[in-house]
C-alpha cells in the first residue's frame, strides 16, 4: 500500500524544514534592507522638511527721497535703513554689541531685497513701508523650536535678549512663515537662510547632458563593433582586459586625468559642466559598454543568421536585427552608467567644480557645481541651518535620480513593445 | 543529360586544424530536392553551409577546392557574399522568424535587396511568397503581429516563405522539420515538393523516411566523407555500399 500523504522517509520532514528555513531567511532579509531604507529616507526627509518653510520679519523701511533717491534708487545703502528700522521697532537697544545683534535679526541678504522690492515695484519710495524680508537662520530655528532655551547662554545660537526680542515680535505679528520657494530657485549662498539648490541642479543637469551626449553614443558604438565586427585576435583580448579594468578604476583618477588633459592641456575651462561632464563621460564608458556588451550576445544569434543568409550585409544584419533587440538593455546599461555619474564627487573636485556658485550657470561652459559637490559643502558649513539644506539637498538629488530612471524605463518600456 | 546547377570538386572543409570534410565531388541538378543524410557530426550541415558561405562566419573554417554555382566559383575573391546569398538561400534548424511582425519578416529580403519598386508590388510579393509557403490563408488576417506569435510549423513556413521572398536559384534547408510535430512535418514536406518545380532545393536530414519520402537525390556521408550519392529510390532499395546499407536499416548512426 502506496501512501503519499505520509511525511516519513525520503528525508521529508528535513527538507520541508530547509525550505521553510531558506524562505524566512530571504523574507528577513528583504525586511531588513526595507527598513534601513525607509529609516535613511525617512531620517533625511525629517531633517528636511525644515527647509520648507522660511521666516520672514517685518521691518519699517524709510524710503523717503531723503534717504532714496528716486533718480537712482539702486545707489542707496538699504543696508542702513533697515538698521534704523530695527532700531526704532526697539528703542530702548543701545549699546553697539546689542545693536549689532539686533541687526542679526534680519538676514544680510535684507538689503538686496529691498532693492529688488524697489525695482520691481518704484511705488514704494517716498514713504515708510512695512516690508517683509528674510529672517536670520537663528531666528527661524528658535521660532521651530530647534533651539533649547534652557542651555546657558553662552552654549547656544541665541541670546537672552534676541529672545525677548523675537517673542515681542512675534506677540506683534511681525514675524510670519511661508513657503520658501527661494531653495529651489536660487542659488549657493554663504548664509543658510538664502542659499539655494538651483545652480547646482542646473550644474548637475548641464554635466550628465554632456556625459549622455559623449558617453552613449561612443559606448554603444564600441561595443558594437567590438562584439559583431572585431576580428578575434590578441589587440581585441587586450582592449577587453583594459575596458573591463577601466571599470574599476577609481573615479578619482579620472578627475586626474580631465585636470591634466582637459583643463591643462586642452585649456577647457575650469569648472565647467563641459569639462564635468567629459570626465564623467569617460567614467562612465566602460560601464555602458560592458553593458551593452552583455546585451548584445544576449540576442540570440538565429537573427543575425537568418538575415545574413537572406543577403543582408554584416552591417545590416547588426543594425537591423540585432541592434534593436539589445536596445533596451543597451538603455539599461547606460541608466546605471549615468545614475553612477550623478552621485559621483570625487572626480568634479579635482577638475573645480567645487567652487562657490551663486549665479545660476546658463551654458555648460560657465563655472557651476554639481549636487553631490554642493551637499558635501553644506554638510561641512559650522552653521546648523546647512544640516536641514544639506538633508533637503539629498532628497533633491533622489528626486533627480528617480525621475531620471523614470523616464529611461519608460522609453525601454516603448521599444520592447515593438515585439 | 541535365547540366547540374551546383558542382563541388575536391571540397575538403578544416576547422582549425581538424578536417570535417574529405574531398567530396557532388553534382546537384536543378529542380531536384537533393537529400543529404548521414549519422550526427558526419560534415552533411557542414558542407551545406558551404555552399552559401554561411561558414564565413565562423573564423577558424576553411573551406579548399572547388565549389561552383552555375559555373561560377563561389570562393573566387571576386564573388560578392551578399550577391551568392541573395541566390541561395537558407532555411534553418530552429524557425528564427525575426522579432518582427509577419509582414515585416516576408518583405525584409526584398526591402535590403531593393527589389520591389513600389508598396503595392511589394505587398503583391509578401502575399505571393506567404501563398507559395502555403501560409496565405492561416495568417492574411494579422500580417501585422509579430512573427514569433505563429506555431512552430508556421514559424517555420514563414521562413521559407521569407526565403522565397527573394526569388533565390536554390534554397538550402539545414533539418528544417526537426523541431516541428508530425502534422507541421507533412506540411512541410508537401511544401518542399511543390517549391521544387521552381527552386532547387538541398535538405539535410536526420530522417531517413523523410528523405525517401521528399527526395529525388541522396547523399550519404559518413565521417566527413561522401560514401554514396545517387537516385533517392536505388540508394534506398540498393545501395552500394556496406555501410549506406549498414546506416539506412539502423545498424549504425
Amino acid at each position: 500500500m502506496i501512501d503519499l500523504t505520509k511525511k516519513a522517509g525520503f528525508g521529508l520532514a528535513s527538507r520541508h524544514r530547509a525550505e521553510q528555513r531558506f524562505q524566512w531567511a530571504g523574507r528577513s532579509a528583504i525586511a531588513i534592507s526595507l527598513m534601513f531604507l525607509a529609516i535613511m529616507v525617512g531620517s533625511i526627509a525629517i531633517t528636511a522638511s525644515g527647509t520648507l518653510r522660511q521666516s520672514q520679519i517685518a521691518v519699517q523701511v524709510d524710503l523717503s527721497a531723503e534717504n532714496v533717491d528716486p533718480a537712482d534708487p539702486a545707489s542707496a545703502s538699504y543696508g542702513r535703513l533697515i538698521k534704523s528700522g530695527l532700531r526704532d521697532m526697539f528703542p530702548d537697544v543701545t549699546s553697539r554689541r546689542d545693536k549689532k545683534a539686533l541687526y542679526n535679526l534680519v538676514s544680510p541678504e535684507g538689503s538686496f531685497e529691498v532693492a529688488r522690492k524697489v525695482a520691481k515695484n518704484p511705488e514704494l519710495l517716498g514713504g515708510v513701508q512695512t516690508l517683509w524680508l528674510t529672517a536670520s537662520d537663528d531666528l527661524d530655528l528658535y521660532l521651530r523650536g530647534k533651539i533649547d532655551i534652557t542651555l546657558p547662554e553662552k552654549q547656544r545660537q541665541i541670546s537672552d535678549a534676541e529672545v525677548v526680542w523675537i517673542d515681542s515680535l512675534q506677540a506683534n505679528d511681525q514675524l510670519r512663515r511661508i513657503a520658501n520657494w527661494n531653495f529651489l530657485t536660487g542659488g549657493d549662498s554663504r548664509e543658510p537662510e538664502i542659499a539655494g539648490i538651483l545652480s547646482a541642479l542646473v550644474g548637475s543637469f548641464y554635466s550628465l547632458a554632456v556625459c549622455f551626449a559623449l558617453s552613449f553614443p561612443i559606448g554603444i558604438g564600441a561595443a558594437i563593433y567590438l562584439e559583431e565586427f572585431a576580428p578575434a585576435n590578441r589587440l581585441s583580448d587586450l582592449i577587453e582586459v583594459n575596458i573591463n579594468n577601466l571599470a574599476a578604476v577609481p573615479s578619482i583618477v579620472f578627475g586626474l586625468l580631465g585636470l591634466a588633459i582637459f583643463l591643462g592641456y586642452m585649456g577647457l575651462p575650469r569648472s565647467s559642466p563641459l569639462v564635468g561632464g567629459m570626465v564623467l563621460a569617460l567614467m562612465t564608458l566602460p560601464t555602458i559598454i560592458i553593458a551593452a556588451r552583455a546585451a548584445l550576445r544576449s540576442v540570440p544569434p538565429s537573427f543575425k543568421e537568418g538575415a545574413l543568409a537572406l543577403g543582408a550585409s554584416p552591417v545590416q544584419a547588426v543594425f537591423h536585427h540585432v541592434f534593436p533587440v539589445a536596445m533596451p538593455g543597451m538603455l539599461t546599461g547606460a541608466i546605471i552608467g549615468m545614475a553612477q555619474a550623478l552621485g559621483e564627487t570625487a572626480p568634479l573636485l579635482m577638475i573645480g567644480m567645487v567652487a562657490f556658485i551663486v549665479d545660476i550657470p546658463d551654458s555648460i561652459l560657465e563655472p557651476a557645481t554639481a549636487l553631490p559637490v554642493q551637499i558635501f559643502l553644506w554638510a561641512d558649513s559650522p552653521e546648523r541651518a546647512f544640516t536641514e539644506k544639506t538633508a533637503a539637498a539629498i532628497i533633491v538629488l533622489l528626486i533627480f535620480l528617480i525621475s531620471m530612471n523614470l523616464i529611461a524605463i519608460l522609453l525601454r518600456r516603448k521599444l520592447e513593445t515593438r515585439f | 543529360m541535365i547540366d547540374p546547377i551546383i558542382t563541388a570538386r575536391g571540397v575538403d572543409i578544416f576547422y582549425d586544424t581538424n578536417q570535417a570534410i574529405f574531398d567530396v565531388d557532388l553534382d546537384i541538378l536543378p529542380n531536384k530536392v537533393t537529400a543529404f543524410i548521414g549519422p550526427s557530426g558526419c560534415g552533411k550541415s557542414t558542407f551545406l553551409r558551404a555552399i552559401n558561405r554561411m561558414n564565413d562566419l565562423i573564423p577558424i573554417c576553411r573551406v579548399t577546392g572547388e565549389m561552383k554555382i552555375a559555373g561560377q566559383d563561389i570562393y573566387d575573391p571576386a564573388v560578392d557574399v551578399v550577391a551568392l546569398r541573395a541566390q541561395v538561400g537558407m532555411v534553418f534548424q530552429k524557425p528564427n522568424p525575426f522579432p518582427k511582425s509577419i509582414f515585416e519578416n516576408v518583405a525584409y529580403g526584398l526591402k535590403i535587396h531593393k527589389i520591389t519598386e513600389s508598396k503595392t508590388e511589394l505587398q503583391d510579393r509578401v502575399e505571393w511568397s506567404l501563398r507559395s509557403a502555403g501560409l496565405w490563408a492561416e495568417v492574411a488576417d494579422r500580417l501585422d503581429q509579430p512573427g514569433n506569435s505563429l506555431s512552430g510549423g508556421q514559424q517555420q513556413r514563414l521562413c521559407i516563405a521569407r526565403a522565397i521572398a527573394v526569388k533565390p536559384k536554390v534554397i538550402l534547408m539545414d533539418e528544417p522539420c526537426s523541431a516541428l510535430d508530425p502534422i507541421a512535418t507533412a506540411v512541410v514536406e508537401e511544401l518542399i515538393d511543390n517549391l521544387r518545380k521552381d527552386y532547387t532545393i538541398v535538405i539535410v536530414t536526420h530522417s531517413m523516411q523523410q528523405a525517401a519520402r521528399v527526395s529525388q537525390r541522396t547523399a550519404f556521408f559518413h565521417l566527413g566523407t561522401l560514401v554514396e550519392f545517387g537516385d533517392t529510390k536505388s540508394i534506398f532499395t540498393n545501395p552500394a555500399d556496406e555501410r549506406t546499407q549498414n546506416y539506412i536499416t539502423g545498424r549504425i548512426g
